[in-house]
């Protein structure tokens, strides 16, 4: 199956251009043709994770060439695909996820006018994302990178008759093509540095480093480091996110939580050789994630859109990634990256069913007693908190306690205590979702309607992924995941500083009942009132956790008006300089011009007698010099 | 006795100076014309008197030769002024400006 893995990207492609070009005829069926296809592409890729498990863990990195891609001059790109640990945990978790969500869409969309188009774009998106996952080179990576680009602009936009919608869709597109700007310049310093755009010369092939000074590493990776950002909403290029929930909410699941965002953080643990020679690039990424998951936990907590808080909940799980790729525990970054993809797949397409059942109101302080109307919904997206927020034994708990626990081992006090402060947060701001939405009185009209069978059936999948992929993921005494990933990412080297690891367990677990604790205090059924009421009560505090801390606002500030005045004060020295000295070459051309035509007077007579005038001097000419 | 070649010359420089008067003194377009017609004639008359002073037959085959060019720019000449004239309604060159620059 590993030969196929092609068609693993080449599946969902065609099948995206069937449901572009006559999607419109197809009808309902152009879900089904979208989710049979990534199925299929899921079990290629199933065929391909099982062939490489039956080889020896040294023989796992397969490169498969389906074609000559780019001739010109030195630079050759062949179109390879690279089957490793890495690349197919990846395309796992693509492809498996993203056929829940494709087939929660299709009752999700049934009342939408354009399937065709919608289902589309979901099939180009995850074949790109897959080409990114699979490319054995940065060409192809890159291609991917900018395709999963334009396919979060479409499907964000995909409602674009509405204008936040669309305006959206712009600022994804825009935010993000900051950071891809940053990689293209690394990837330039790549090709300087290396003439090779090959994984296997850049980051060095099995064992060996690649030859790269340190100040040249650190470029490199500071610059793929800002791509990553961009894409995987970190700080400073997270603004995009929240308002990218304007999409419809399976592409918030697929995008915006399971997979989009994620490629920032394989880019970081596909590249941790580069980083790791830069120490200084290493301790950046560390140090932007662990920032991250702290400011976007707090920012949830100020959320009252319920898929805003759990856009920012993407971003500090998001964080948690990056500080465990930071402090070079890649696998654990990618352990956490499948078990996230499993429950906050889960707890966006929750929040879809609620707004499903009741036209599309998302808002908590307009929710509340759910838990009557949609038990299926409520028991899932409770199943989709557990997990987030870490309580043993459900997947949280394996992966993101298990990047603290090893921070804590290898002595890396400062994230250990803010990162447990980011995990009590987690678990508080979870909470407080469920208690604000699903329990107490409700504070919506009418009756929501509990999903449909076809809408819960990928939901429930998610929720055993989301109950015990983690466990599975960390089974055995090195964790299952990281030692299949052992040889891309390299071992993770566990410390013996600090606390025991059953001290840290409680600790741990302390500090999510905590959490959970002080968000039953503040947001009981009982204290409705009070939370409701508190952006009246505290405006400071609410405005600030609401606007996340008004950095959307300080960048709308900077562009809107720093940006407009500056644009306008060049807009002036392009018209009176430039245009200026332009048009002054002009206007004395036409000046000097203006003297010609006194000798072209269209009188007749005139031109007559100058004929004579010539005629005469010629003659007196002839006889003076006879 | 021959005429002598003087009177022929004097009179073609009168003529022509007649012409030429005509052609840039007047604002009528047929007058002009008639003008030109008049200096054509004083350089006919210039070539036949050469021709008949140096006994040869050149230049006064050269007159014909400018007659019959003659005749076909009056067939042009005049047809240019009817259809200035149609469409201006006047045959005053100095109102024919148009081309200037």
């Amino acid at each position: 199956m590993i030969d196929l893995i092609g068609l693993a990207i080449a599946i969902p492609l065609v099948a995206a251009g069937v449901n572009m070009l006559v999607g419109a005829r197809l009808g309902r069926y152009a879900g089904w043709l979208a989710t049979g296809a990534m199925a299929a592409s899921f079990a290629i890729a199933l065929g391909a994770l099982l062939d490489l498990l039956s080889l020896p863990a040294g023989d796992r990195t397969q490169v498969v060439t389906v074609a000559e891609w780019i001739r010109a001059g030195a630079a050759t790109v062949t179109l390879d695909l690279r089957v490793d640990p890495l690349s197919i945990t990846m395309a796992m978790v693509v492809t498996g996820v993203g056929s829940l969500i494709h087939l929660y869409a299709i009752g999700y969309m049934e009342h939408d006018p354009r399937p065709g188009r919608f289902f589309g774009y979901m099939n180009l998106f995850c074949a790109f994302m897959l080409a990114l996952v699979l490319a054995n080179d940065f060409v192809l990576l890159y291609l991917g990178w900018e395709g999963v680009g334009l396919c979060s602009y479409l499907l964000i936009g995909f409602w674009s008759d509405r204008p936040e919608a669309a305006s959206a869709a712009k600022k994804a597109f825009i935010t993000t093509r900051v950071g891809d700007v940053m990689l293209l310049l690394g990837l330039f310093a790549i090709w300087i540095h290396f003439g090779s755009f090959d994984f296997d010369t850049v980051l060095g092939a099995e064992g060996s480093l690649p030859e790269i000074a340190t100040g040249t590493a650190t470029a490199i990776s500071l610059l793929m480091l800002g791509g990553a950002v961009g894409k995987s909403a970190q700080l400073p290029l997270h603004v995009w996110l929240p308002d990218a929930m304007a999409g419809p909410t399976p592409v918030s699941a697929l995008i915006h939580a399971a997979t989009m965002v994620t490629a920032g953080v394989y880019l970081v643990v596909r590249t941790h050789v580069l980083f790791e020679i830069s120490e200084i690039a290493l301790t950046v990424v560390a140090v932007i994630g662990l920032a991250g998951a702290l400011y976007a936990g707090f920012a949830s907590l100020g959320q009252y859109d319920m898929k805003r808080a759990l856009a920012y909940s993407t971003m500090s799980q998001l964080g948690f990634m990056f500080l465990a790729a930071g402090l070079g525990f890649s696998a654990v970054a990618i352990s956490l990256l499948v078990a996230h993809a499993f429950y906050k797949a889960l707890l966006f397409l929750t929040s879809g069913n609620v707004m499903h059942g009741l036209h599309d109101e998302i808002d908590v302080r307009r929710l509340g007693g759910l838990v009557r109307d949609m038990p299926w919904t409520a028991a899932l997206f409770a199943v989709g908190a557990l997990a987030l927020s870490g309580l043993p034994p459900f997947s949280g708990y394996f992966t993101k306690d298990a990047i603290l626990e090893l921070a804590s081992h290898d002595g890396e006090v400062w994230a250990y205590v803010l990162g447990s402060l980011g995990a009590l947060v987690s678990a508080w701001y979870i909470a407080r979702l469920f208690f604000t939405a699903f329990i107490g009185d409700r504070r919506y009209e009418g009756r929501a309607h509990e999903a449909s069978t076809l809408m819960r059936a990928p939901l429930v999948v998610l929720a055993i992924g989301a109950l015990f992929a983690g466990m599975w993921l960390a089974l055995t005494p090195d964790g299952r995941l990281a030692t299949f990933l052992e040889p891309v990412v390299g071992t993770v080297a566990e410390g013996h500083a600090g606390p025991s690891a059953q001290v840290l367990v409680a600790i741990s677990v302390v500090l999510t009942l905590l959490g959970i604790a002080i968000a039953w205090r503040l947001y009981r059924p009982a204290a409705a009132e009070r939370w409701i009421s508190f952006p009246e009560r505290e405006p400071g505090l609410a405005g600030a956790l609401g606007h996340a801390f008004y950095i959307d606002d300080l960048y709308a500030w900077i562009v809107g008006t720093v940006g407009l005045r500056g644009a306008a004060a060049l807009e002036g020295f392009d018209r009176i300089v430039v245009d200026g000295a332009v048009n002054g070459v002009g206007r004395l051309a036409v000046r000097l011009s203006g003297l010609a035509p006194i000798w072209q007077s269209g009188k007749v007579r005139r031109y007559a007698l100058s004929f004579l005038a010539g005629g005469v001097a010629l003659l007196v000419f002839a006889v003076v010099r006879v | 006795m021959r005429t002598p070649i003087a009177y022929f010359l004097l009179l073609s420089a009168i003529l022509f100076a007649l012409g030429s008067a005509s052609v840039l003194l007047r604002r009528n377009a047929l007058r002009i014309f008639m003008g030109v017609e008049l200096q054509l004639n004083a350089v006919n008359l210039t070539l036949v008197a050469f021709s008949r002073m140096h006994l040869e037959l050149d230049g006064q085959i050269l007159a014909f030769f400018s007659m019959v060019v003659a005749a076909a720019e009056v067939v042009v000449g005049l047809a240019i002024i009817v259809a200035v004239f149609r469409r201006t309604g006047t045959a005053d060159v100095d109102r024919a400006d148009v081309l200037r620059g």
